[in-house]
């Protein structure tokens, strides 16, 4: 299904460079067709045979090689950045579950947090970091463009964990107390498995905001290496070599399938054995 | 004898001291012996809900005292003296039914073999001893309703409380049910309070039938119920139940005992 719908839009691309106009469709002076020539729509075959070619005229290696290792490298650290926002989010939401008056408190905060952009906080985390000193502990760089893929993460798993701990109905709740459950036991026994219908989609938010969090941040961050850098490089380059962009653009949405890729895996051994309409 | 319940002056107030406060129960006096089955009834709003939540100390009474066993109800929740069944059966969907059941034991602490074995023992006798590997949205209403009788009695209270357990199932299904209940608690001489909202419900199950009334709830009559302790279709169809029904309806209309239908010699 995925191949097809993939061919479809490659389809769709070749049409619209053939039968669009090559200067783009202008109406009062604003454009509003894109360009169909080859240096803002290369062909899908040229993209393609990119791949096979070397990064520059004269370096070793292909590009496709070149992309692999930094779509690995941003895998990781958006990993990384997916499992400090998932277990932040997943503090978060039980401290507020537990009392109401964080809650109150602290959800305008957060929801405010993820109004603040990203390349504004991406200087501040590398200057936090790189002053950060504890014993013998030095701030890595990659570590900056792991958190802030972790401050997107976060969010979307407080926000999805909260509302499944606090839905439970209280007939349940009650039959938990009437067996003089403590507050932890509830909290293992009841919420949190009620709560993962919920929290399946949230991790899946999680998954693919790590993923633009760390690309966001290694371009703002200058951090080499992953493929969000290979990007505004190949951008660069745009003019002469149109193709290149896309190669990198297509690595990084190839690291947002695997992320949420991965993340159905998970949500589906959470989910098995649950009644059918909550699949959905 | 130790009392089962005893209720002794309560009296319940929501919300007490603010502006919304709402007397939910007032100067309740009620004793039930080991072994009989009670049924609390009145029209919605009446605190029939309430008392039961009084008993299994899930709320406080604002004035007055609740033994359950012989003890504060707060130290009979603690000891789980009793077992609860609500409206809605309540199994943890991601739980199996075997694991349903075994809630209760988990939380007191049983090893998992003794857990187990009691599950199944407690599957054959509301009679779904196949169904302990499935799931709970495999199942239909009435089973639904069979398994949580069954968690709620696995640790062996010798107390059951009942919220409407039949109110969302269908007719038939709801007088097999209550056969079903008759059944098991005399299997298993289980004391229980049972809150319903249906006349003939509250005759056909109870030894005792505590009619309730209205805002501010307080119990107007309690009519004892002498059908026998084996009961069955034929009581479903005899006159002194009917009787029984009428004297209910009557007492719920607020008819003085005395002035009721003439009941036992009109044969």
């Amino acid at each position: 299904m995925f191949g097809l719908s993939l061919a479809l839009v490659a389809i769709l691309w070749e049409l619209y460079k053939w039968l669009g106009p090559e200067d783009g469709g202008t109406v009062m002076g604003w454009r509003i067709l894109p360009r169909a020539e080859d240096r803002a729509m290369p062909h899908v075959w040229d993209m393609l045979r990119r791949y096979a070619e070397p990064e520059r005229p004269g370096s070793s290696g292909t590009i496709l090689a070149v992309v692999a290792r930094g779509a690995w490298l941003s895998l990781r650290l958006a990993l990384a950045g997916f499992v400090m926002g998932a277990t932040v989010g997943l503090a978060l939401a039980v401290v507020m579950a537990r009392f109401r008056v964080v809650e109150r408190g602290l959800l305008p905060y957060l929801v405010v947090s993820q109004t603040v952009p990203l390349i504004a906080l991406a200087p501040l985390v590398v200057s936090w970091g790189g002053r950060l000193q504890v014993g013998g502990f030095e701030w890595p760089r990659w570590l900056s463009a792991a958190v802030l893929g972790a401050f997107l993460a976060f969010f979307p798993v407080a926000v999805g964990t909260l509302k499944g701990l606090t839905s439970v109905p209280r007939s349940s709740l009650e039959l938990m107390d009437s067996y003089a459950a403590s507050w932890g036991q509830t909290l293992f026994k009841l919420r949190f498995p009620a709560a993962v219908p919920y929290m399946a989609p949230a991790l899946r938010l999680a998954a693919t905001a790590s993923v633009i969090g760390v690309v966001v941040a290694e371009i703002s961050t200058g951090l080499s290496g992953g493929v969000g850098r290979l990007i505004i490089e190949y951008a660069r380059a745009a003019t002469s070599d149109p193709a290149k962009v896309y190669t990198a653009v297509f690595g990084a949405a190839a690291l947002g399938l695997l992320m949420a890729g991965m993340v159905s895996v998970i949500d589906a051994v959470m989910m098995r054995n649950r009644p059918r309409e909550a699949l959905e | 004898m130790t009392k089962a319940v005893e209720i002794r002056s309560v009296s319940k107030v929501f919300n007490l001291g603010r502006p919304n406060a709402v007397e939910a129960l007032v100067d309740v006096d009620l004793v039930i012996e080991p072994g009989e089955f009670v049924s609390l009834i009145g029209p919605s709003g009446c605190g029939k809900s309430t008392q039961l939540r009084l008993i299994a100390n899930l709320l406080e009474p604002t004035t007055g005292e609740v033994l359950v066993n012989g003890k504060p109800a707060h130290r009979a929740r603690l000891d789980q003296d009793y077992g609860m069944a609500f409206q809605q059966a309540g199994l943890f969907e991601w739980r199996n039914v075997a694991r349903n059941i075994e809630l209760p034991l988990e939380l007191k602490g049983w090893g998992k073999d003794r857990r187990r074995a009691r599950a199944l023992e407690m599957l054959a006798l509301v009679k779904l001893p196949e169904f302990a590997s499935h799931y709970p949205w495999q199942l239909s209403g009435g089973m639904q309703q069979r398994v949580a009788i069954a968690r709620a009695l696995a640790a062996h209270p010798p107390l059951l409380l009942m919220d409407e357990p039949f109110g969302a199932l269908d007719e038939m299904t709801r007088e097999h049910m209550q056969d079903e209940l008759l059944r098991i608690c005399g299997e298993t001489s289980t004391t229980v309070v049972f809150v319903t909202h249906s006349i003939p419900e509250a005759v056909y199950l109870s030894t005792k039938v505590v009619v309730m009334s209205p805002r501010p709830g307080r119990i107007i009559d309690v009519v004892d119920v002498d059908l026998g302790a084996r009961r069955g279709v034929e009581t479903r169809e005899a006159t002194a139940f009917f009787r029984k029904v009428t004297e209910v309806r009557e007492a719920l209309r607020g008819i003085p005992a005395a002035h009721r239908e003439p009941a036992v010699e009109a044969e």
